[in-house]
């Protein structure tokens, strides 16, 4: 979808991206990095609005240096800062856009309707823009970016300025962009939590430069935490220590989740593939214990990103996915 | 239970919970009709802007009363040429603009602001240039449009004037010569005043200031120019008038209409420019709209995104 080689943009008194080379592929990609990173130059440079200093880039397999109108007609960008009218009906300034965009008037209006029906605008999509809520407004500039169905979107901060709950509403909403509409994404973000749940690759960049560019999947499974729980019987009172003790004589180690909520009642241990679920599974009939739970702690991107030890990573992990 | 494949014109009325819509995602595999489509409707789309037109009714009451107003004073004339069987209309076509020149400014004056000012002040610019659309479509579709809508505004009036003085069984080739050379001078004038009112206006993403500074420079220099002609020419030095003329935009259409429109100059001396003055008038006049056009892209190349 995006490769870019080497690439360098350079204003008079800072380096915005410095050779940088990436390739980016079908689905959903996170570009993160702190504020000035270079994400929202990156994107520019993309849509052919601004020149390269050196090196160069492709969209879609179009250079980027002669073919913006092309890539610009085939990709929808939504900005970072409002960019609405406040006085002007959301259904009304879509149609406007999308005819922007090269859509007949007819085409114009269905599709405006059907974007913005599934960004989640119904009957308020007839109200001046100015009344709506910062949810309703990033829906808005999210439809326009859709409206022409691109190949492509480049979403810049889409969750920024969002309530929690607005903010997992619009993750999923970019989420169903890729699964549902065919389109990919690229979404860039400055918190790197956000990105797990929504983003098959992650392109993490810092002061212009790469820092790092892999699949969301080997970010977080390169070790599988199991969290386990089980109950006590009659037999054994304290079903956890047996369970511990019965796992430890057959040599794997494990920790118990102390300090966390239910510290006593969880073991943690390090899945080594389907021979330790099967070993799990095996003690746990032998004896005769019930489980409440097995499940999978996948570490969140941010630790890939921290010094801090292991055991702490763990904790980390059970806090955010308990 | 109806199914219904939901398009633009089905909007469901509120409270009407009986229907199903087919909420699948289809795709767009229709004509993509690129630039040149664009700007068309952006163009078309700032016209109707320029008269309130798909904007709210609040926004539609001035440039229509403008427009009212402009045409009034030339139904009365008519009227009075009609029933006073008159040899000739009160109101050279030529001189017509001239006269209502305070309309025309205010509605510059409003109208360029809300071309340009809002899509700066709400960042809606990024939103084009991230279409096909380039800086140059954009600064053509607005310059244009309201250009259109002045010229509009300007030449209803004299189509009023002319249909009356038809009415008024006037010489008919003697006033569609004047309607002619009418419709000529407000075109010129219609592309200087948008080009000076857009200059501006993109120069402030605030309405309010915009509209200011558009009638301050309309305005000002024009009483500027007319005075500094009145003491010329009271001062005997009538030579000087012409020259003074070229510093405000209604003066130099005066001047070029006045040296090659068959106009009578609306200068205090009533003399018009020679037609060697009158050639700098229209050289003055195009390098003034040509001014405005590059002021306007070097603008909007740098905000672009």
């Amino acid at each position: 979808m995006i490769a870019t080689e080497s690439l360098s943009k350079r204003f008079p008194r800072v380096t915005a991206l410095d050779r940088l080379s990436v390739d980016v592929g079908p689905g959903v990609t996170g570009l993160v990095g702190a504020n000035g990173a270079g994400k929202s130059t990156l994107i520019k440079i993309l849509l052919g609005l601004s020149p390269a200093t050196e090196g160069r880039a492709e969209v879609l397999g179009l250079d980027v240096a002669t073919k913006g109108a092309d890539i610009r007609e085939r990709v929808g960008y939504m900005p970072e800062h409002d960019c609405l009218p406040p006085d002007v009906s959301a259904t009304e300034f879509v149609v406007h856009m999308a005819r922007m965009s090269g859509l007949p008037p007819t085409a114009a209006r269905e599709r405006t309707a059907d974007t913005l029906r599934h960004v989640g605008l119904y009957e308020e999509r007839y109200r001046p823009i100015g009344g709506y809520s910062t949810g309703m407004k990033q829906r808005v500039k999210l439809a326009q970016a859709l409206v022409h169905d691109p190949q492509l979107v480049f979403l810049d901060e889409p969750t920024n300025g969002l309530d929690p709950v607005g903010r997992d509403e619009m993750l999923g909403l970019i989420r169903r962009i890729h699964t549902d509409f065919g389109i990919s994404v690229l979404v860039t973000s400055h918190l790197l939590g956000e990105l797990e749940r929504t983003c098959d690759h992650v392109v993490v960049v810092d002061g212009g430069k790469l820092l790092r560019s892999s699949s969301t999947t080997d970010f977080t499974q390169t070790t599988t935490t199991l969290a386990i729980e089980v109950t006590d019987t009659d037999e054994h009172p304290d079903g956890t220590r047996a369970m511990r003790d019965a796992l430890h004589a057959r040599g794997v180690s494990v920790e118990d989740g102390s300090g966390l909520p239910g510290a006593g009642h969880i073991l943690l241990l390090t899945a080594q593939g389907e021979e330790t679920y099967d070993l799990v599974r095996d003690v746990i009939a032998d004896l005769g214990l019930g489980l409440v739970r097995m499940e999978q702690r996948r570490h969140h991107i941010s630790e890939v990103f921290t010094t801090s030890d292991q055991h702490e990573q763990r904790k980390e992990a059970v806090g955010h996915g308990g | 239970m109806a199914v219904e494949h939901s398009t633009g014109t089905s909007a469901p009325a509120p409270g009407d919970q009986t229907r199903i819509h087919n909420i699948g995602y289809r795709s767009y595999d229709g004509p993509r009709l690129g630039r040149a489509y664009a700007r068309r409707s952006l163009y078309s789309q700032s016209l109707r802007g320029s008269y309130g037109l798909g904007r709210s009714v609040k926004s539609k009451v001035l440039p229509m009363l403008l427009f009212v107003v402009m045409c009034v004073p030339a139904a009365i004339m008519v009227a009075v040429a009609v029933f006073t069987k008159a040899n000739a209309l009160p109101v050279d076509y030529t001189r017509y603009a001239i006269i209502m020149q305070a309309v025309i400014s205010l509605y510059v004056a409003s109208q360029a602001p809300q071309s340009v000012s809002r899509d700066l002040r709400f960042k809606t610019v990024p939103l084009y240039f991230s279409r096909p659309i380039e800086t140059a479509d954009y600064v053509r579709a607005k310059f244009a449009a309201l250009a259109s809508a002045l010229f509009i505004l300007t030449a209803a009036p004299l189509i009023v004037l002319y249909v009356g003085a038809l009415l008024a069984k006037l010489d008919f080739a003697d006033q569609t010569k004047g309607f002619a050379q009418g419709l000529v001078s407000v075109a010129l004038l219609s592309l200087l005043f948008a080009g000076i009112g857009l200059v501006i206006a993109s120069f402030t993403p605030r309405r309010g200031f915009g509209i200011a500074a558009v009638i301050a420079v309309l305005t000002i220099t024009y009483g500027a120019v007319s005075t500094l002609q009145a003491i010329a020419d009271a001062q005997g030095s009538g030579d000087a008038v012409p020259w003074i003329g070229l510093f405000s935009p209604i003066t130099i259409i005066d001047g070029v209409q006045s040296a090659f429109l068959g106009a009578t100059s609306a200068s205090p001396s009533g003399v018009g420019p020679s037609t060697a003055e009158g050639v700098v008038y229209v050289v003055v006049a195009l390098g003034l709209i040509a001014a405005s056009y590059g002021l306007l892209m070097r603008r909007y190349k740098k905000v672009g995104l």
